[in-house]
């Protein structure tokens, strides 16, 4: 283990309590020290109903929240905190768009234009917005390796195209769609362009100025941050003209019996009581990755997915979805090995410590696509290590002999 | 080595199926699908006089729910309908809560899968087959 390990292991106390190697980050990342004090200290000293009491500590607790929108502004470099929308996750702020600004903009014979790689939270909520519009959703089929080129994007691409949305980074492949050429090309058609960062804000730097993108959906979970905070990207222009998502308290200037005036951004897009403990948490979340930098971050996910691409090229009888250029998998690894199935790929590897997740990773269609029932999927990140990586490498060899066959 | 369910008797069912084929006489079939996790198999009896004189099953998934169906299918062949119900309860119940050691006995083979009442997870592949079955017996009485 190296200096660098030992400090940034230091950092988790989940890591460094429990011997485990834990590569399923894609489904949820696990949190530092620094993010879990955040949090219970927000509720230790700060905690009031933010947005509504007129008193100190409630003002304390408003201060709080909205710091960590500032934060959220900064990171990924967004004009004005009147863009960033918390939400729960990235689910919901792909439907709060779906919802305020598909169904309220959308006609009949309009299209909508996603992947056939995308996460179920960026079908679903299109599926819907196009039965309730009219509006037609196609999907961009993309090679067997995950790749989708200009030129297949373009024949999908028509003057009838008003929303176009797609993974940053695909969850199942982990390689990385030319958002921002494909964001440029969109709006050259009048579309407006939504990339899901739910897989590659927690990994790469993410700048919604230079992409170009009209909204941008991540989740707090997977980024260091404490579950039940998301956020919603979107320019002022789009978030100006659409209605609420949901209706209550705290998204409204005035009420009468007949109606109400709508609050200002972004506060118009966050009914009830919102989430400020895990707020804080993805404000200190940020400022770990911050410290860390993402120089550090990429070094370290690059190399340990280099390494363990290269094992498992060399055992028989798995099979590596994806992009045979190792540098794009963002720390994703999804494979298949004859004859045994994930999930009892996944359980055996559980009885080694090592915490993988199987099945179709909310992507049904993809795997339908791909011609697999489902797969098994190491998803590492910036705090694993090589021992980690030389584990699972281990473990691997051995399943199909636990399993009964001879080699 | 690591301590798994996956014992001999398991991955050997798994592997080397005595009946997992077509059952072209068949009087009874059944299709049981876990949704979540992709298993899927028909189950096929040919019942006579209320007696199970032969069975198979097709279908695909993990180790877990192929192997239990087949050594379901190795139990209850040549047992009566209510015979085989009664096993199945006892399945279930081993797999659930606790079972008794001459219930453990009758269970033969089957005893093997009881380690997988410890992974949740796990315990709707390993009761596939026998929920099948049970269905399959329990619905035509209605
Ligand atoms: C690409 C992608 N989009 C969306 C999501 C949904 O994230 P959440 O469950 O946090 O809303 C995920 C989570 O796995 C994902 O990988």
């Amino acid at each position: 283990m190296t200096e660098e390990d030992k400090r940034i292991l230091a950092d988790f106390p989940i890591l460094k309590d429990k011997d485990i190697v834990y590569l399923d980050s894609t489904a949820t990342s696990q949190k530092p020290e620094s993010v879990l004090k955040a949090m219970d200290s927000y509720y230790r000293h700060d905690n009031a109903n933010p947005l509504r009491g007129l008193y100190e500590l409630s003002v304390k607790a408003t201060e709080d929240y909205e710091n960590a929108r500032e934060a959220v502004r900064a990171f990924i470099n967004a004009n004005s905190t009147t863009e960033i929308v918390f939400t729960r996750n990235a689910t919901e702020s792909l439907n709060l768009v779906a919802v305020s600004y598909a169904e309220t903009f959308l006609k009949e014979g309009d299209e909508i234009l996603i992947t056939v790689m995308e996460h179920h939270s960026n079908m679903l909520p299109w599926q819907q917005a196009a039965k309730k519009t009219g509006a037609v959703l196609k999907y961009i089929e993309c090679e067997m390796d995950g790749k989708i080129t200009e030129e297949k994007y373009l024949s999908y691409l028509t003057d009838k195209t008003k929303i176009v949305s797609m993974a940053h980074v695909s969850n199942v492949f982990g390689c990385e769609n030319e958002i921002k050429r494909f964001a440029s090309l969109a709006h050259e058609r009048g579309a407006i362009f939504i990339a899901d960062g739910a897989q590659s804000v927690p990994h790469v730097p993410v700048d919604v100025k230079d992409l170009d993108v009209d909204f941008l959906a991540f989740s707090g979970h997977k980024m260091l941050s404490g579950m039940g905070i998301g956020v919603l990207y979107g320019k002022e222009k789009y978030l100006d003209k659409m209605p609420p998502f949901l209706y209550g308290g705290e998204m409204i200037e005035y009420v009468t019996l007949e109606g109400a005036t709508y609050a200002e951004l972004p506060h118009k897009f966050e009914a009830g009581t919102v989430n400020a403990g895990a707020a804080v948490g993805l404000h200190a979340a940020i400022d770990y990755i911050n410290n860390i930098g993402f120089d550090v971050i990429k070094r370290r996910e690059d190399y340990l997915t280099d390494l363990c691409l290269t094992k498992l090229e060399d055992i028989p009888h798995i099979h590596v979805i994806g992009d045979k250029n190792h540098d794009n998998h963002h720390g994703i690894i999804t494979f298949t090995i004859d004859d045994v199935h994930p999930h009892d790929v996944a359980a055996i590897l559980d009885s080694h410590g090592i915490c993988v997740r199987a099945g179709h990773h909310c992507a049904q269609p993809l795997m339908k696509y791909l011609g697999v029932m489902s797969t098994t999927r190491a998803s590492l990140s910036f705090y694993n290590t090589e021992e980690d990586i030389e584990r699972f490498a281990e473990a691997l060899k051995v399943i199909r002999r636990e399993m009964g066959y001879s080699e | 080595m690591s301590d798994t369910f996956y014992n001999e008797i398991l991955t050997d069912h798994n592997i080397h199926p005595m009946h997992k084929h077509e059952l072209p006489d068949a009087n009874y079939t059944l299709e049981g699908v876990n949704p979540s996790c992709g298993d899927d198999i028909v189950l096929k009896l040919k019942v006579e006089d209320d007696v199970i004189v032969d069975g198979a099953y097709v279908g695909q998934g993990c180790a877990i729910s192929q192997a239990s169906a087949d050594i379901m299918l190795d139990l209850i062949i040549g047992k009566n309908k209510e015979e085989a119900l009664e096993l199945a309860d006892i399945f279930m119940r081993m797999i659930k809560e606790k079972i008794s050691e001459e219930e453990l006995e009758r269970l033969e083979e089957a005893g093997a899968l009881s380690n997988v009442s410890h992974m949740p997870a796990r315990v709707k592949c390993a009761v596939l087959g026998w929920r099948t079955l049970n269905e399959m017996f329990t619905k035509e009485d209605e």
